[in-house]
């Protein structure tokens, strides 16, 4: 996918001018944090699971070599074809080497996040191929040509009225009203089971991988994975190394973090484990199961400081909990991964460079880090990011200079003081007659947005100092 | 109220705690730290104010100069180490030190850090539940109040039932909730000048939750949230209050609220 994170402040400043899409944001960051709560609450065990579920990703990341080799083994025991891409561009050929080994025309392709960090539609495409996206929401993104705005939720950021005209103008099927939402689910539902029944190759994602048995878990709340991965002859399952955990129960553990804090809800309509091909006596289900496990830096992440990130569900719950999305929406972000997950993922996926304002797009306010099912600490990665571009001198020069001049100011408290204290007196004589000021020199970001109030008659230190004084010649006297 | 400062008549001593001002009070808003100190001091508290602090060091620590962070983090806790408490009236400086210190100091530095994390809090924290004594009842004009959770004292600190408690049993005032009261208001430190837009924009939030509570004077424990608010407020023409929570409940209204004329 075409990153566009180098130009996060202005993307920001467009899907904030949409008064009507930003309204929309601040009802669903109103809503979505109450129906999480709602449903953690009624979950007695969350905190043990949580905890729980903690141990065992650590665990697995700690042998992550290990599992894999064993999930392998087990989902080649069950007939799977299992393959390894080290980069995006590798899995999308290996995709396309497997689709047009079968002369497929048209691709039925579930929501996978990891085919949008590869950009494998796109890729298909280019080779001819018909890729319709089925879940629905994914369907009325890549209909309208967008890209998604949240990792669950990827039309999240459109109306009801948008859906409603996009589908009127690209489904030819005559008068009709689609007046309720209901109309507009029942016209995507009969225009894809054509597809469905038409594909020769189903796409799908999975959220975890089970190395004890070899299968690949999914989970939806349509039902379109499974009409992926049953109805068209070949199925191919793309995710991430690090989707992989030793044990079923411990995927049906994280299943009961996941979709909590996801939707709300205690689980989705449909959970899935994919084994393998069709067995002689199966009536029906795949001829042929691909299984595609991406790296794309995980391994360097792995062996870094910011190794956690790894444990994410992709619940969206930081998503969901921030409120620069809630004002930005997910495009300001510019790739795949939105929200304080995407701001640590996107640097790391892609570059520091590219996506230098997202570690900045955060207040640290920890909203992130506290409804975290996998209990990763963002703020701090997000931190720790800063800090490389302190470092790597990606941060602006007059940034630079102003924190190293206030750090280097700072250790000097008798010249400190000294400065201050003018700097108050010369501040309070400009803001006196308002009690604020208008314009501030070096602090156009403030004032382009705010009045300065205008400071007390001195600063505490020279006030205190004076206090200490008169006592003390009061006492001589 | 805590057993500790139930039996206010015979204090059986008086600690010794040291009061770091914070950088933003000792600029902008000088009647806060004389309020803090008291506060302090009708609590029980032989208070003392270290003359060499000056910056707890979070700006160069949220801006990723961990540097810079570190000088200023062993300079200050030179300054606190000797007393038997730390306190600050600001969230955000009381969880830097509490918090981040020792997360960013290595060695014989860290031990010195968790010595002083674990005697630092944030005042009303203080106030509420480790001061000797109760404080005296005051009396406030103003009875509409909203209660400002800074993000570091709610989540860090857990600093949220204390204020509300306090202004109530020292004003008389029960606070008017907002709907949203964990939600940031965006000022972050440098994110307010880096992301101006983006900030602005959740202080508006923040701003129309305070509105829609009908409240006329809104109250916080961090200088910072509360300078934005008041400056964003004034921009937008909005005839909000914005003061301190340790203005209040010192009793003493006499400073002209943030922002507004003298």
């Amino acid at each position: 996918m075409e990153q566009k994170s180098d130009t996060f402040l202005a993307n920001a400043a467009t899907a904030m001018n949409d008064t009507a899409a930003a309204q929309r944001r601040d009802i669903m960051a109103a809503f979505t944090p109450i129906i999480r709560q709602q449903s953690i609450d009624g979950f007695s065990s969350y905190e043990p699971t949580r905890k729980h579920l903690k141990r065992v990703r650590q665990h697995t990341l700690n042998h992550l070599a290990h599992y894999l080799a064993e999930f392998e083994t087990q989902a080649l025991a069950n007939g799977n074809h299992v393959h390894f891409a080290r980069t995006p561009q590798e899995l999308n050929s290996t995709v396309l080497d497997i689709c047009q080994q079968h002369s497929a025309r048209r691709i039925a392709k579930g929501k996978s996040m990891v085919t949008e960090e590869t950009g494998l539609t796109a890729e298909l495409e280019k080779a001819g191929l018909q890729v319709i996206e089925t879940d629905l929401g994914e369907y009325i993104v890549q209909q309208a040509g967008e890209t998604p705005s949240h990792i669950v939720g990827p039309a999240l950021h459109k109306s009801a009225d948008d859906v409603r005209q996009l589908f009127l103008d690209i489904h030819p099927l005559g008068e009709r009203e689609l007046e309720h939402t209901s109309d507009m689910v029942a016209e995507a539902r009969e225009v894809l089971r054509t597809h469905f029944l038409q594909a020769e190759v189903g796409i799908i994602g999975a959220n975890a991988l089970i190395a004890e048995n070899g299968y690949a878990m999914l989970v939806t709340n349509e039902g379109n994975g499974d009409l992926c991965a049953n109805l068209p002859p070949v199925l191919v399952i793309c995710t991430t190394i690090d989707r992989v955990l030793p044990r079923a129960e411990d995927a049906t553990a994280m299943l009961r973090l996941l979709v909590r804090s996801a939707t709300g809800q205690p689980q989705t309509c449909y959970t899935s484990f994919y084994s393998g091909p069709r067995r002689a006596q199966d009536q029906d289900g795949p001829v042929e199961v691909h299984i595609v496990l991406l790296d794309n830096e995980r391994s360097d992440i792995l062996d870094s400081e910011y190794r956690g990130i790894l444990e994410c569900l992709r619940c969206g719950a930081c998503l969901n909990h921030c409120p620069i999305y809630q004002s930005v929406g997910g495009h300001a972000y510019g790739w795949v991964y939105q929200g304080p997950m995407g701001s640590v993922l996107t640097p790391l996926l892609t570059s520091l460079e590219q996506s230098a304002a997202l570690p900045n797009a955060c207040t640290a306010c920890g909203r992130c880090e506290e409804v975290c099912p996998a209990d990763i600490p963002l703020p701090a990665m997000l931190r720790d990011l800063r800090a490389r571009e302190y470092t790597e001198k990606l941060t602006p020069a007059r940034w630079r200079f102003g924190i190293a001049a206030h750090a280097w100011l700072a250790q000097r408290p008798r010249l400190y003081h000294s400065l201050s204290g003018i700097a108050v007196k010369l501040l309070r004589l400009l803001g006196r007659r308002k009690g604020y000021l208008r314009h501030l020199p070096f602090a156009g970001g403030w004032s382009s947005q705010r009045d300065f109030p205008a400071p007390q008659a001195a600063t505490f230190m020279q006030q205190l100092h004076d206090k200490q004084r008169r006592e003390r010649q009061r006492h001589e006297h | 109220m805590n057993d500790v400062s139930s039996d206010q008549s015979v204090p059986s001593e008086r600690p010794t705690v040291a009061l770091f001002i914070t950088c933003l009070v000792d600029l902008f808003r000088p009647s806060v730290g004389f309020a803090s100190l008291s506060l302090l001091q009708r609590a029980g508290c032989e208070v003392v104010i270290p003359g060499q602090q000056t910056c707890c060091g979070q700006p160069a620590y949220n801006s990723g100069d961990y540097r810079g962070a570190r000088a200023l983090a062993r300079q200050t806790l030179k300054q606190l180490e000797a007393a038997d408490y730390v306190v600050v009236p600001s969230g955000s400086c009381a969880g830097m030190i509490s918090e981040h210190y020792p997360r960013l100091l290595e060695g014989p530095w860290r031990e010195r850090a968790l010595a002083v994390a674990a005697k630092t809090y944030e005042l009303n924290a203080f106030l509420h539940s480790v001061a000797p004594a109760r404080l005296p009842v005051v009396k406030v004009k103003t009875d509409s109040v909203a209660y400002h959770d800074g993000c570091a004292g709610l989540r860090e600190l857990h600093v949220r039932k204390q204020p509300r408690e306090l202004l109530h049993s020292v004003c008389g005032i029960t606070v008017k909730e907002l709907q949203q009261p964990e939600v940031c208001c965006g000022f972050g430190g440098t994110f307010c000048a880096k992301m101006p837009q983006i900030s602005a924009r959740m202080a508006d939030n923040k701003l129309k939750d305070v509105q829609a509570s009908q409240a006329q004077l809104l109250c916080g424990g961090d200088m910072g949230c509360l300078l934005s608010l008041a400056g964003r407020a004034s921009r937008n023409g909005q005839p909000i209050e914005v003061r301190h929570v340790a203005e209040l409940l010192s009793g003493d209204l006499s400073a002209p609220a943030i922002g507004k004329d003298t």
